[in-house]
């Protein structure tokens, strides 16, 4: 299993959405995703963060082809999802599986719990023969840490964190290879958030599935992945294994993120008033209308001229992991300094 | 009482700004009352920050809306004091709650476009609150709008007065709410999640924001949070609520170093840490109580690994810890009340436990 050949593997891709003009903001194409290339090997867990609006979610959406790619590759298994025969894409879609942030939106709340899992059969004919339907949901819901006799209730008689075990179940009962997990732990309490973390890497121990979880929460990326992709405005801007961005970050916008993010160890720093703190000032630019040259050069602190005018590419430059910027570097960054709009402040 | 201003206090000598006493609050349902506040009680002083704890239904919210006069139509306050800087609240008049909120205490929420009008400038907003509390001309107010909007660090001041709420980005929002928030320079400010709906980047600039105005304004502040991690950052001290009750409370270093009661221990430990190896959590098993069916005795009881007998049949009151922090912190801080102490029966084993 280990090393294996890539599972899913996503090349130059691009998605686009046509935006109309609304009140107060003029309409356009939006690249969404705007050229990402990302594997993910069977049995490892592959974190994508970045904050709302870089595209994290639409790249899962992609991959389970909810929308279509306007430019590039998903390719399943080395098959390309896009040059299939539907038949086939059929089949390999059922290897695909999503688990949403808000399984009170997509669990029909006039289904049982058994009648949304064997939905899933419904439309995948042949998988498991109907007579076995009835055990197979009570394995299922055992499997995920509910019991049998909940199979007969509907969605709205389970609390937030039940319910996103059975969307769990309901996306194992197809069998997947892939479960693409969007947000998938963000709205649940921290002491409920804590099972569902566990039970995933349950799963992964017994079934050997992947995941690309997708999260804004970087403590838990930690805790679940093996690799890590950051994206910001639509592209991935750094990408290595845990150890590489949690413990080297060259990317300014990963070390932003990773001093922004709040932890348990926080007041120890604040005693002794020398937690060194990035905070990056503005916004982030309107994926509309993105920054020629690198995108995050706005917010930037080392930006320079060249940043402006190319865009860097995302490749090793001596740090060891492919970093897509001209001027990489290690921590601490460089105290007070100014360049262009962004900022870097020290506290 | 309350031109007893700011400065003036010798350290915790005088009265705290704000003190909550065994405060309780009752919301009515076709079943009958149901307590989801009991027995809360804290203090908060000047240029402090005192933190709520507590996951979804603990009671952290309708706490905060008691000390702003403002529970849920359904809900009311069944016991307890509230004073703000030593005037009783109790029986106070709309008319003066409407002076109090605003001049003395004042409140953020999560959800800034909720509580801004999308048909109004914001300008026109912060303006009207110079207008309407203090009776500043029309372009008086204009000016002071400007002047705030550029102290809570929105760019282009003067240009944006004019923009409706909707133009504006979510921090940049959540900036306007803090300086409508501190228009009238209140004594108080009680930040509900203030930056749970905001990207990481954008929390940490607002937490740094509120964290310059509270020292240049020797603010009290209590902020009402579910991340543990925010509140490691923001605070100096914390209450965790559970089930509608504080069940610990002590400095952060305290409370985070040597948690004294097995809720709060459980939730640092299903919180991934920054040493963090891919261990599986200790998830804290089950899931807070229904309300409306409190388990008798420690309303923790039946997740704690620590309950014995006496946990199922009493409950155990909050209790004074006379232990010291490993860093000394105790007292520290500790002007007002009990600083350190926990509602469990087998608080000092919890300690001792550790979070480990």
């Amino acid at each position: 299993m280990a090393e294996a050949e890539p599972l899913l593997e996503l090349a130059d891709l691009v998605t686009s959405y046509r935006l109309r003009p609304g009140i107060g903001r003029p309409g356009g194409v939006v690249r969404a995703v705007a050229g990402v290339s990302l594997t993910v090997r069977a049995g490892e867990t592959v974190g994508l963060v970045g904050e709302s609006g870089c595209g994290k979610s639409t790249i899962a959406r992609t991959i389970v082809g909810l929308v279509r790619p306007s430019g590039g590759r998903v390719l399943f298994d080395g098959r390309d999802l896009g040059a299939l025969p539907a038949k086939e894409l059929r089949r390999l879609r059922r290897d695909i599986q999503l688990v949403f942030q808000d399984p009170y939106a997509s669990l029909n709340p006039r289904m049982t719990v058994a009648a949304l899992i064997k939905e899933a059969w419904r439309i995948h004919p042949g998988l498991v023969p109907r007579e076995r339907w009835d055990d197979e949901v009570r394995a299922l819901l055992e499997r995920v840490g509910l019991r049998a006799e909940h199979a007969g209730r509907y969605p709205h008689q389970f609390s937030g964190g039940q319910r996103q075990r059975i969307s769990i179940a309901r996306a194992l009962a197809v069998r997947p290879r892939l479960i693409v997990c969007d947000e998938a732990v963000s709205a649940l309490d921290v002491s409920v958030r804590a099972q569902i973390l566990n039970l995933l890497q349950e799963l992964q121990r017994d079934l050997g599935v992947s995941y690309l979880f997708i999260s804004h929460d970087l403590g838990v990326v930690r805790h679940l992945c093996d690799r890590v992709a950051v994206m910001y405005l639509g592209k991935i801007v750094e990408t290595g294994s845990k150890e590489d961005i949690y413990r080297s970050p060259a990317h300014p916008y990963t070390q932003a993120l990773l001093s922004a993010a709040p932890s348990l160890d926080d007041w120890r720093a604040d005693e002794h008033g020398e937690r060194d703190e990035i905070v990056l000032t503005g916004d982030v630019p309107s994926p509309l209308d993105p920054p020629t040259g690198c995108r995050f050069r706005t917010r930037c602190w080392r930006a320079q001229d060249l940043c402006r005018d190319e865009e860097p590419a995302l490749v090793e430059r001596d740090t060891g992991h492919p970093v897509a910027c001209h001027f990489p570097g290690a921590l601490p960054p460089p105290t007070t300094t100014a360049t262009g709009s962004g900022r870097l402040m020290k506290e | 009482m309350s031109n007893e201003r700011a400065g003036e206090r010798v350290n915790g000598s005088a009265t705290p700004l704000l003190e909550v006493e065994d405060l309780a609050v009752e919301f009515d349902t076709p079943a009958g009352p149901l307590r989801a506040v009991r027995g809360v009680s804290f203090e908060v002083g000047e240029c402090e920050t005192l933190a709520i704890v507590g996951e979804s239904g603990s009671g952290k919210s309708v706490t905060a809306q008691a000390l702003m006069g403002l529970v849920p139509q359904a809900a009311r306050i069944a016991g307890g004091r509230v004073t703000i800087e030593g005037r009783d609240v109790a029986g106070l008049s709309a008319r003066e709650w409407r002076d109090l909120r605003g001049e003395r205490i004042s409140m953020i929420f999560q959800d800034p476009l909720s509580a801004l009008n999308p048909s109004l400038t914001v300008g026109y907003q912060i303006a009207e609150m110079f207008r309407r509390h203090r009776g500043t001309g029309r372009a008086e107010a204009r000016r002071r709008a400007a002047e705030l909007m550029a102290l809570v660090g929105i760019p282009d001041a003067e240009r944006r007065l004019d923009d409706h709420p909707h133009r504006f980005s979510g921090g940049m929002r959540q900036r306007v709410m803090i300086a409508m928030a501190l228009a009238l320079d209140p004594r108080l400010l009680i930040a509900d999640e203030p930056t749970t709906a905001l990207d990481v980047t954008v929390q940490a600039q607002i937490l740094r924001l509120l964290r310059q105005r509270q020292r240049a304004e020797r603010l009290g502040m209590i902020l009402i949070s579910h991340d543990l991690g925010v509140v490691a950052r923001a605070a100096d001290r914390v209450a965790v609520m559970y089930a509608g009750r504080i069940v610990e409370t002590g400095t952060v270093a305290e409370v985070y170093e040597r948690p004294a009661h097995p809720y709060t221990l459980g939730l640092m430990r299903a919180v991934p840490d920054p040493r963090d190896i891919g261990a599986p959590l200790e998830a804290i098993e089950g899931r807070p109580p229904d309300l409306a069916a409190r388990p008798a005795g420690c309303a923790f009881h039946p997740r704690c690994p620590f309950a014995r007998d006496v946990c199922r049949t009493d409950d155990p009151a909050s209790r004074e810890l006379r232990e010291l922090g490993e860093h000394g912190e105790h007292g520290e801080l500790g002007a007002h009340g009990p600083r350190r102490a926990s509602a469990c029966h087998f608080a000092e084993e919890v300690i001792a436990h550790g979070r480990g």
